[in-house]
């Protein structure tokens, strides 16, 4: 082969440079091109994706052979297959990253160093990212057919993928800083893509300035992690030159942690990047932000929920681990502020997730859910669980949010309202539904699915430290997804179908255009829901129905470039489980996956949990709960119709889930009224009271004045020499203008003769 | 002396062009003048520059011929627009200015 063992690994940086060089292709050339620009997206990404699965290979590859050349000594000494290649993996150092990194400047014996820092965890987001975002951006062709800024749309698709990368492959904490700030910014774009209706853009400004708070703390954090690595050199005896370099900032935490230095320092580097954990990955009380976002277009939502916007947090969070584990004491507390947050935000979100009827909105209350799982796993140190449930997640919920996408967009009128608009789709789209189910399958954890695995996974390793709280957190968090994702299906694919027209005809779709526009029409006039996905772009819509042939009419399966991408990652909804799983005795992801951070041998977070047979029962038997109470509640109305009506604390619970806790009331109300009401209140009264009479007074002096001056000054003095001038002037140009002969050659015989004055001046006074 | 023949020589070109300036009745050698006296300026950067041993002298030199050939152009492009306005490249024609 002419690439060596480490070409695609050594060139990492390219993975986000292509979607880069895309992005402003697309920009610039891309209406030349019209609907054909995507092509340069998609070959774009494509390409990324191609150089990541080599990173993978060859990463794997790479691990192999260290952990091959150190096990096979303890295999001969000790015996036996799985346990004890771990074994060998846990007694050496874990196989270095690898980094390269060029300085960008340097200054009074610091250096500021940009690069990539390519390791198991950045290749398994490599390979995420690039994969979801490949399946979105062929999705996006058919989903945005005929949209107004198809162009804008995949322009912005390809710096989000890019952005996202960068953040990926960074090997100082300042890059992440850039790469997080344009993944925001990208968000913004996207979630406002259909910015002429309002509350589109609100939910774009409002992603953008709630992730802002946290991002406050990301910066904070991350000038803090620069002396974090001062104070460790310092300690150690040198010049205590600070730095960004991850990997030096991870050293230095575990080093600060171990030797007792500076608890304070790291506990507040800690915290500061928890705040913007707390943004970008929507946990509780930021989470607001991220439902919200449900305005942009679905297969951006798929993008921000799986693969790019909010798992950027959680891989925060485990790439500057050491932080975390050494500034709120992971290793022997039994609760401290990460697992917190993540355990109250698994509840929270799952409790929303119940009252919703835009199906988008549902999924969005479950990642919020789920991201609070990854959280609480990194806060219960159970980093490899926290991770691998990154990477499951990733694929089911892309391919719940896609599958979403298809509901709606070959529904009868592009709505996600799941009450009025959906039930008994099972039979209009079979292969949609198929695939929504084992995305939900995955998600619930039904056994053998990659969710059974991933939160297993958690719930066990949260076990084995001490978090005994959590674990249960965890599972009552399984019973509730389990309840409101049946809630869900059965909503949205059971039952008869409540959309526009499902008593004109029976199953099939082909029905008459006239009955289409009709019901069309009727539709979009009942239609006050917030969320349906083709609005904006209604006049491209009609325009798109006279030339293909899906409009309006019934619900029907959706056709080729939606249904391939739902297939995928129906498949790795389930396959991605089989990489990590301590009952079938498979530990590669974490082999795979695990970091170097330095002298890391007092870190147990890599290991995979031990299996116990009462963790799978556990939680299969909380999913199960779940999926009966909902059938029982929802399907069968075992309480009857609207018990939530009838009954009064039911019905208090209720109102306090639709309206969200009151978080958003607490936020725009109390806050920001708070803040803009009184201040606002003191400034008027200061405005009439004060500024008024000193204005009055002032007024009436400077009026005194003026007449003075208006009087005598300005009338017989200023006057009197502005006329006298001007006509002064005008007899002088007068003069003037006779000079003006308007002939070249006598201006540059004047000329000339003038110099030859002067000259004439400088020889005789000199 | 030699630098005295330099000076001489420049003295007397730049009075050509200065002349020239004044009574050319046509653009073009107007700007040709123009041209001879730049070239005087340059003969004597490039003589004091050689007696004196400083090369900023021809530094300046070749500065004067860059922006000399830029002014041409610019130079030759106002003559082209005179005689298309007005069908005459007698500088005594483009009065329009007369005050």
């Amino acid at each position: 082969m002419l690439m060596n063992h480490f070409w695609f690994l050594d060139h990492a940086w390219l993975i986000p440079l292509i979607p880069a060089i895309s992005y402003a292709v697309i920009l610039l050339f891309g209406k030349r091109y019209g609907e054909r620009a995507a092509w340069i997206g998609l070959a774009s990404i494509g390409s990324a994706w191609v150089l990541a699965l080599g990173t993978v290979v060859q990463w794997i590859s790479h691990v192999n052979d260290s952990e091959g050349a150190e096990a096979r000594g303890v295999v001969q000494s000790i015996g036996g297959m799985v346990r004890n290649i771990r074994l060998a993996a846990e007694s050496k150092l874990h196989v270095e990253p690898i980094i390269h990194s060029t300085t960008w400047f340097q200054n009074n014996g610091f250096k500021l160093n940009v690069g990539i820092q390519i390791d198991g965890l950045a290749v398994m987001m490599l390979f995420v990212v690039t994969t979801i975002s490949l399946l979105v951006h062929f999705y996006s062709t058919e989903y945005l057919k005929g949209d107004r800024r198809f162009n804008h749309y995949y322009a912005a698709l390809s710096l989000f993928s890019a952005s996202m990368l960068f953040l990926v492959v960074a090997s100082s904490t300042l890059q992440l800083l850039a790469g997080w700030e344009l993944v925001g910014l990208c968000s913004f774009m996207l979630i406002g893509h259909w910015w002429e209706e309002k509350p589109n853009s609100n939910a774009a400004l409002k992603a953008f300035l709630t992730t802002r708070t946290g991002d406050i703390g990301l910066l904070t954090g991350v000038i803090m992690t620069f002396f974090v690595v001062q104070k460790y050199a310092t300690m150690a005896g040198g010049k205590g030159t600070g730095s960004f370099d991850i990997m030096k900032v991870n050293e230095a935490a575990i080093g600060l942690g171990e030797h007792g230095g500076s608890k304070s320092l790291l506990f507040w580097c800690a915290a500061a990047l928890l705040l913007a954990i707390m943004g970008k990955s929507g946990q509780f009380p930021l989470h607001t932000w991220l439902p919200d976002a449900m305005a942009g277009p679905t297969p951006v939502s798929a993008l921000i929920h799986a693969a790019t916007m909010v798992v950027a947090g959680v891989y925060l969070g485990a790439r500057v681990y050491p932080i975390f584990y050494q500034g709120f004491h992971i290793a022997g507390g039994t609760i401290n502020p990460m697992a917190a947050i993540g355990g109250a935000t698994v509840i929270i979100g799952a409790g929303l997730a119940f009252v919703q009827n835009d199906i988008k909105k549902v999924l969005a209350y479950s990642t919020i859910s789920q991201l609070g799982y990854m959280v609480m796993a990194l806060g219960v140190g159970a980093w490899t669980a926290a991770i691998f449930h990154l990477f499951t997640h990733a694929f089911f919920k892309a391919n719940l949010f896609l599958g979403a996408g298809s509901v709606s967009h070959s529904g009868a009128n592009h709505s996600f309202d799941m009450k009025h608009d959906m039930g008994g789709l099972r039979k209009y789209m079979p292969k949609t539904f198929i695939t929504f189910m084992i995305g939900t399958a995955a998600l619930i954890g039904i056994p053998f699915t990659a969710g059974f695995f991933s939160k297993d996974e958690i719930l066990a390793v949260a076990g084995e430290n001490n978090f005994t709280f959590f674990k249960y957190l965890g599972l009552v968090g399984a019973v509730m997804t389990a309840c409101y994702m049946t809630r869900c299906v059965y909503l949205t694919f059971f039952g008869e179908y409540r959309g526009g027209h499902a008593d004109a005809h029976g199953a099939g779709h082909d029905v008459g255009h006239d009955v289409g526009h009709d019901t069309h029409a009727y539709v979009s006039d009942d239609h006050a829901t917030p969320i349906h996905d083709d609005h904006a772009a209604h006049a491209a819509h009609d325009l798109h129905d006279a030339h293909d042939d899906h409009g309006h009419h019934g619900p029907h399966e959706s056709n080729f470039p939606i249904l391939a991408p739902l297939f995928f990652l129906s498949f790795m909804s389930i396959a991605s489980g089989y990489l990590l799983s301590p009952m079938l005795k498979i530990e590669k992801f974490a082999l795979w996956v695990e970091p170097h951070f330095g002298d890391d041998k007092h870190f147990n977070v890599f290991e995979p949990g031990v299996f116990k047979a009462i963790d799978p029962i556990l939680a299969v038997a909380a999913g199960v709960v779940g999926m009966l109470l909902a059938y029982a509640f929802y399907w069968k109305k075992a309480y009857g119709e609207n018990i939530t009506e009838r009954n009064g604390a039911l019905r208090a619970g209720k109102n306090f889930l639709v309206n969200k806790y009151y978080l958003d009331v607490l936020y725009t109300d109390i806050i920001v009224g708070g803040v803009k009401g009184p201040i606002a209140q003191a400034a008027y009264w200061v405005n009439q009271n004060v500024i008024d009479n000193v204005l009055r007074y002032t007024g009436k002096g400077a009026a005194g004045a003026a007449q003075f001056v208006y009087k005598y000054i300005d009338q017989k003095g200023v006057d009197g020499v502005y006329n006298g001038s001007a006509s002064g002037a005008g007899a002088l140009g007068g003069l003037a203008r006779k000079l003006q002969t308007g002939r070249v050659q006598l201006y540059a015989f004047t000329v000339l003769f003038g110099l030859g004055a002067i000259a004439l001046l400088l020889v005789i006074f000199n | 002396m030699l630098l005295n023949q330099f000076l001489l020589l420049s003295a007397f070109l730049f009075g050509t062009g200065i002349y020239g300036v004044i009574t050319r009745k046509h653009t073009v050698l107007v700007l040709a003048s123009v041209e001879l006296m730049l070239v005087a300026v340059n003969i004597n950067m490039v003589a004091f520059g050689a007696t004196l041993n400083n090369a900023v002298g021809q530094v300046f030199a070749l500065f004067v011929l860059t922006i000399a050939a830029a002014e041409v152009g610019v130079g030759l492009a106002i003559v082209l627009l005179i005689y298309r306005n007005l069908r005459s490249a007698n500088p005594d024609d483009a009065s329009v200015l007369k005050g």
